[in-house]
């Protein structure tokens, strides 16, 4: 970056994207809470609350924060959208498709993978997706990188019109590091609407079939001018242990690589990779005269696979799939300096002491969390009602699946609690119940309970209406309390049907009455197990 | 100077207050750090870890390699235990005796002993709750545990000092003054606890 250091900041890699892009003279924040995306746009949200230099509001979904984005963007201003892998699925269809419309402001999606799974209920590859839509990925290795590439990505998306897709991973997005901030940008237009003839944004198939094949061509080019150079890079060693081999390191691959050539003390040819689409030249010159590739990623063997081909008779490609690096999990030096030493010889260093067999101690429902009180009084309910399961959903509430509540049965993603004890309940479950909190119920539950409510199919639905996103940090959550009363009577549930109770120890009796008599009843329930978030009760004292 | 350092608990004990104020205590003097964090579900009452490093020279990597931790810091005595293989050969575990109870198989406190011992590993026996009641407030845990390492940590006590004061300031003088009482608690604690 040619402008010059402001001030060096301490910042995880989920704020240093959140600066950049406040640098980047931001025009607006989208998203929605999940691990481990939630802190770059609270880093967004705190500025924005300070200095109201551009909106910051949680939309209800990753979709609707993905289409508020790209309004932004056809406004003309800059637009950053924040959301964990998997709330990418849910953002896909306007996320593939303004690939079609291109952009107008520069658009930014910045999507935190959590490989290893961490706090996810899969480790899904990003990389996919920017390949599936034909847009340009950024790939940043550590805090810095977050920074630079998060201020390149706006220019970027600008310079090509396309959406850019910048890929970070739970030990970049949580990890700190000192990071020097640049010269902001100058401020921008007020606002810049594309001309109203222009059809560019009206995806009608005639429409469609003209731009596609300008994606791809822009496609092409990225790949061999931007994708070729400053991202993407050789480094070559005079002392190179062998020509014969060499390494691709993508992400933080490249930082492990860094390391096990100093635990194994030796070095190797490498291409880092920043940047997708990857130009194909490159990596064939790279590949030129060795015998062996080592691929290293975080994530799925996105590049290993492409590399492996199925006709070609190139170098042995080695990485997750070939039995080098484990197939599933995230890096750690640990793995790469394994890998490294399995390709190129050496000592990996051992771990010197031996884990004693001590109990596990997975997470939990806090002390005093209303949920716990919910369970129980639930568990009672079903106790004489069989058969009966419970389709729960994404939230704290998930812990419910464990001892000592064994409470719930299924959880798949968000807002899937409804939809399949509907459909249980079609099959012929008699007791078919659905857990959703608050929260995720406002994110994908609203829908699915749509459908139920004209059906009025016999499920008895539990919101958890603890006011808040609980697992994320306790985000603020827009169907709580007197709005989601109304969003049910407005989806059409019946008004004797919806009971609220309040979860606590001393109702446990009465609660588990309710729950029962809305059991017994062969129709739509809704039960709203309503009390605050302890750890939000907390922070209010 | 490079010092890799794994430091762990159970969620809600406040590691990450531990890692902070080595981590200010470093950046004062220059050097750099990578602190690792794991936010979300795992914050829940479950065992919980924070990488920190500390180097005068680029670090690269966030995470740190088995095998290859200088110390781990820990605010239970089980969670030491679930890290010892991060630890490097003539590492040094400092570690709270106080069990945090959250879960139905915990080891009686003998075996836990008798863990350690067995362990072959350098280690630090720390009663911070003891030390934190003494300081004032049982919660100061952490704190009392960031003293108890300082020493082995090489960023200077001072310096760690006024991590603790910088810390605690939005909080109020008395919390200020808690805290560092429980760092100074800590130190001289660990100064005069046999290595075991």
């Amino acid at each position: 970056m040619e402008t010059e250091t402001m001030e060096k900041l301490l910042l995880m890699g989920d704020e240093a994207v959140g600066r950049a892009a406040i640098d980047a003279q931001l025009g607006g924040a989208f998203g929605y809470p999940g691990t481990p995306s939630t802190e770059i746009f609270e880093y967004l949200q705190e500025h924005s609350r300070k200095t109201k230099a551009f909106p910051a509001l949680w939309a209800a979904n990753e979709k609707v924060a993905f289409e508020e984005a790209l309004g932004m963007s056809y406004a003309g201003k800059r637009a950053i959208v924040t959301m964990k892998s998997v709330g990418l699925n849910v953002a896909a269809d306007p996320f593939i498709c303004s690939a079609i419309t291109g952009v107008n402001g520069g658009l930014v999606a910045a999507i935190a993978d959590d490989p290893g799974m961490h706090s996810s209920q899969n480790e899904q590859d990003a990389r996919y997706y920017a390949e599936f839509a034909r847009v340009p990925c950024f790939e940043p290795a550590n805090q810095q990188e977050c920074y630079n590439m998060a201020r390149e990505a706006f220019k970027f998306s600008e310079e090509h019109g396309l959406p850019v897709l910048l890929r970070l991973v739970t030990r970049i997005a949580h990890s700190r590091a000192p990071v020097n901030v640049f010269t902001p940008d100058s401020p921008r237009p007020e606002i810049s609407l594309p001309p109203q003839d222009s059809l560019g944004w009206v995806l009608l198939p005639g429409v469609a079939r003209k731009r596609f094949p300008e994606l791809l061509k822009k496609r092409a080019v990225m790949a061999e001018k931007q994708g070729a150079a400053e991202w993407n890079y050789v480094t070559r060693y005079k002392d190179a242990a062998t020509r014969k081999k060499g390494i691709i390191a993508c992400g933080t691959g490249y930082n492990y690589l860094m390391e096990a050539f100093d635990a194994l003390g030796l070095r190797a040819d490498f291409l880092k990779i920043s940047f997708y689409p990857v130009s194909p030249t490159l990596i064939r010159n790279f590949m030129e005269g060795r015998g062996e590739i080592l691929v290293l990623e975080d994530g799925y063997p996105f590049l290993e696979e492409r590399l492996l081909g199925l006709a070609g008779a190139g170098p042995k490609v080695r990485g997750r799939l070939d039995g080098t690096m484990p197939t599933t999990g995230e890096l750690n030096p640990d793995k790469v300096c394994a890998a490294v030493a399995k390709v190129f010889g050496g000592m990996p260093p051992q771990p010197y002491f031996t884990k004693p067999d001590i109990p596990e101690r997975p997470p939990m429902l806090c002390q005093g969390c209303p949920h716990t009180d919910t369970y129980h009084a639930l568990n009672s309910a079903l106790a004489e009602r069989r058969p009966a399961r419970v389709f729960s959903d994404i939230g704290c509430y998930t812990l419910g699946a464990l001892k000592p509540h064994e409470a719930i049965h299924s959880c798949v993603e968000m807002g899937a609690s409804i939809g399949m004890a509907r459909g249980a309940a079609d099959g012929g479950l008699k007791y078919s119940v659905a857990v959703i909190g608050d929260s995720t119920f406002g994110h994908s539950g609203m829908t699915a309970l749509l459908g139920a409510a004209a059906a009025n199919a016999p499920v008895t639905v539990f919101i958890l209406d603890n006011g808040t996103t609980a697992m994320t940090g306790a985000q603020k959550s827009l169907s709580t309390g007197a709005r989601l009363d109304a969003l049910l009577a407005g989806l059409g549930v019946s008004p004797e049907h919806v009971r609220v109770i309040t979860p606590l120890p001393a109702r446990h009796g009465e609660n588990a009455r309710v729950i029962g008599e809305e059991l017994d009843y062969r129709g739509l329930s809704v039960i709203i197990a309503r009390r605050e978030c302890i750890q939000i009760l907390g922070k209010k004292k | 100077m490079k010092k890799d350092i794994v430091l762990c608990g159970v969620g809600g004990q406040g590691i990450l207050t531990v890692a902070v104020l080595a981590v200010s205590a470093a950046v004062k003097q220059g050097l750099n750090f990578r602190q690792s964090e794991v936010h979300g579900m795992s914050q829940r009452g479950g065992a919980v870890e924070c990488h920190v490093r500390i180097s005068d020279k680029d670090i690269h990597g966030d995470l740190v390699g088995r095998g290859r931790a200088d110390c781990i810091i820990s605010v239970e005595p089980l969670e030491a235990l679930r890290q010892i293989e991060y630890l490097a050969k003539d590492g040094v575990i400092i570690t709270n005796t106080e069990p945090f109870k959250n879960i139905p198989d915990y080891p009686p406190q003998e075996r836990l002993l008798e863990l350690y011992k067995n362990s072959g590993a350098r280690h630090i026996l720390v009663d911070a709750a003891a030390l934190a009641r003494q300081a004032g407030n049982a919660r100061a845990q952490n704190v009392v545990m960031a003293g108890a390492a300082a020493k082995y940590l090489g960023l200077g006590e001072q310096a760690m000092l006024d991590a603790v004061t910088v810390m605690f300031a939005p909080k109020g003088a008395g919390v200020v003054e808690l805290n560092l009482k429980a760092f100074e608690i800590g130190l001289k604690a660990a100064s005069g606890i046999a290595v075991g």
